[in-house]
């Protein structure tokens, strides 16, 4: 067993974790933390995206071992606790940026990533953003109007 | 899906890690980002019984002027590569190639000594520093020697490392005025290349293949054509010359030697050979 402390939405976790257990399965099923989805589990589709120290990664392919001592955001983490949703998430109901909504959280957190490393977006950079999060609903284009949205809110959308 | 059970040892040097990887032998398999081994061991292609973890090895993650080089650490993210300003003034290849790598997520997790290990004909970063004609840097329980990118890629996923040795450095030369170009062509974004070719054109002109045989390659044969003055077109279809393209669902072995003329030609226009 490897030790490892992490903090979770904020929260810290100490836990003994078999070296094999993925980072998605040590979220959903040691913390219990399920709005993180698991979708083909090969680093294709983007739907466990979470953020590690604020970077979006793919938490299917990561050992929970190697987060050891850092910070992660899941989408529990996004609303604040009296419910306010985040810009993003209130970008996605407000453009109906959801169809089935499997790859929703993963999108959500691919994007706030996105929109805070890139300081201009405009609609290509959008869609080549979201390039590791696939939505088999092919609803990309109010997620992608979401986004700019979220951008425009921001005062970061480049005209394109 | 669920890698084999193996045992977890962090390394907190380079020594260290070589250290570890004389104690368990063949059995054990360094991590760095993991965005190579990991799939492979979900899908248990591939089953070291130790896994030494070197992601937080210290002072292997800078990009910085070594004379006529750029030396980079081998723990340098894609991410680092795709979004260093050194990088893009001097070797505006290696920073573009980086950004053509999987996506977002897996720029945020692989790191250049991993893609450079793990000997990948598919990836597209190898493909880079080989038309470089970059130097990759081994520690060892020796010390550390110095490996041109040429000799380094021996077969299908195998490199010059020895099992006792760690990737700890990438050199390449300076080219800021140099004219480039990295052409990729897949069927979606974030796939692998279906065929590569990245080329760098300073004096000399170096060409490198992404999927068209068992390792990357140079295209010497289109390398020494362009060094004697043949056009674009005439040395770009002598591309596949010494290919052993692989087929697979995308492609077959006719249909990327043919490829590779087209973005070979491609690649030397837009470079201005």
């Amino acid at each position: 067993m490897v030790q490892i402390a992490v903090q979770v939405n904020g929260a810290g976790h100490a836990n003994d974790v078999e070296p094999r257990l993925l980072l998605v399965q040590y979220l959903r099923e040691t913390l219990g933390l399920t709005g993180t989805n698991i979708g083909c589990d090969t680093s294709s589709c983007g739907a466990c995206t979470v953020l590690l120290d604020g970077q979006s990664v793919k938490s299917c392919t990561l050992l929970a071992a190697q987060a050891d001592g850092t910070s992660i955001t899941t989408i529990e983490g996004l609303a604040d606790p009296d419910g306010t949703l985040h810009p993003v998430q209130e970008a996605f109901r407000e453009n109906h940026a959801l169809q089935c909504g499997y790859c929703t959280p993963g999108m959500v957190m691919a994007i706030v990533s996105l929109l805070d490393e890139e300081p201009e977006l405009d609609e290509a950079r959008v869609r080549e953003g979201l390039e590791g999060n696939l939505c088999r609903c092919t609803g990309d284009h109010n997620i992608v109007k979401a986004v700019l949205a979220g951008a425009a809110d921001r005062g970061t959308l480049v005209q394109s | 899906m669920i890698p084999a059970a193996f045992d977890y040892v962090r390394a907190g040097s380079a020594e260290e890690a070589v250290s570890l990887l004389i104690e368990h032998g063949d059995e054990a398999k360094l991590l760095a980002g993991g965005h190579s081994l990991l799939p492979l061991m979900k899908l248990r292609l591939a089953t070291p019984s130790v896994l030494i973890d070197v992601g937080r090895v210290p002072d292997l993650s800078y990009i910085e002027e070594r004379g006529d080089e750029i030396a980079i650490g081998s723990l340098v993210r894609h991410h680092e590569l795709e979004t260093s300003e050194l990088l893009h003034a001097q070797v505006p290849l290696l920073a573009h190639t980086a950004h053509q790598v999987g996506d977002p997520q897996v720029r945020h997790r692989g790191t250049l000594g991993g893609t450079l290990a793990h000997g990948d004909p598919a990836s597209d970063l190898p493909a880079a520093v080989l038309a470089l004609g970059g130097t990759l840097v081994a520690q060892g329980p020796n010390g550390r020697r110095d490996i041109a990118a040429t000799d380094f890629f021996e077969g299908f996923l195998e490199t010059a490392l020895a099992p006792d040795e760690m990737l700890v450095e990438i050199r390449v030369p300076k080219v800021p005025g140099a004219g480039w170009s990295f052409q990729k062509f897949n069927r979606r974004a974030q796939d692998w290349a279906i065929v590569g070719v990245a080329a760098v054109t300073n004096g000399t002109t170096g060409i490198a293949l992404v999927n068209m045989g068992s390792t990357p390659l140079r295209a010497t044969a289109v390398e020494a054509a362009v060094q004697s003055g043949a056009s674009a077109t005439d040395a770009a279809a002598l591309a596949a010359e010494g290919t052993e393209p692989p087929t697979d669902l995308n492609a077959s072995p006719e249909y990327r030697r043919h490829l590779a003329t087209v973005l070979v030609r491609r690649a030397l226009e837009e470079a201005g050979k």
